[in-house]
């Protein structure tokens, strides 16, 4: 077992156990700090796999903008549900059973796909994954259309936000 | 990199199983939403994944991350203005609760 091998084990351990917590913990601003646990483990992965950019951005916009707007959200409607006891509904076996079949569905699938267990060894050589990915971005080659929807979408949904979170002046 | 890809993609599928099993048991709105940010970071880990190991120097699996990225960003902003939006009408944040247009 090589080093990388331990720190994937040890970062996936923490993802799968911050998961396990995120949607089991009866306090939601626990359940929101886990999330955070379980983002930068994910950050960590990106890292082993050598998507340096998406690492960054993964600490920058999943921890420091979305779970902080969570949290935010959950201090503003705190108070009422701290109370109210059980977290999950009382059927909460049949999404724990659908869960585990897909999931085994989803292994067999992919220890079924040719060449799943190949390892690489090194980038191709002189190959800058930052710059590559940033030509791709605005390339009319590649993926301009796509970034630009994206763009818009961002900025239409927070505009919508934005409306529909305001107070009725009424 | 002396990681098999499957590992990676065993632990994507967990990651997603378990933000389904949050969204179907949570009975609170944010609680949905925290699982249905777990199950976008399971698929970007399979995007990430795939790019490394197939076709590095393609860069179509880090450009649909990106992308998921802010789709992801824009979905939270809705939903939580959304439940804010609900709270201050309803006062409540349960999901069964929130049952003005059931029939």
């Amino acid at each position: 077992m090589t080093g990388e091998q331990i720190i994937f084990l040890i970062t996936g351990v923490l993802i799968l156990v911050s998961a396990l917590l995120v949607v089991t913990t009866p306090k939601l601003l626990h359940a929101a700090l886990w999330l955070v646990a379980a983002l930068f483990g994910v950050a960590v992965l990106y890292a082993t796999l050598q998507a340096n950019f998406l690492a960054v951005v993964q600490v920058v916009v999943y921890i420091g903008a979305i779970a902080i707007l969570f949290i935010f959200v959950v201090m503003l409607t705190r108070r009422e549900l701290m109370e109210k006891g059980r977290q999950t509904r009382s059927n909460w076996w049949i999404p724990a059973l659908l869960g585990l079949l897909i999931l085994a569905g989803l292994v067999l699938l992919i220890l079924s796909i040719p060449g799943v267990g190949r390892t690489v060894t090194v980038l191709p050589a002189g190959l800058d994954s930052v710059f590559a990915l940033g030509s791709a971005l605005v390339s009319p080659d590649a993926y301009v259309l796509p970034f630009e929807v994206a763009s818009i979408l961002l900025l239409a949904a927070l505009v919508g936000a934005v409306y529909v979170a305001t107070l009725d002046k009424k | 990199m002396s990681i098999p890809l499957s590992w990676y993609l065993i632990l994507a599928a967990a990651l997603f199983c378990i933000g389904l099993y949050g969204v179907l048991s949570r009975k609170n709105a944010i609680a949905i939403l925290l699982g249905v940010e777990l199950m976008l970071n399971a698929v970007n880990i399979n995007l990430v994944a795939f790019w490394r190991y197939f076709n590095p120097a393609q860069m179509s699996g880090q450009a649909f991350a990106v992308i998921v990225f802010a789709v992801a960003a824009a979905e939270v902003a809705v939903g939580l203005a959304l439940i804010i939006s609900v709270y201050r009408r309803r006062k409540t944040v349960l999901a069964d609760e929130i049952d003005l247009m059931k029939w």
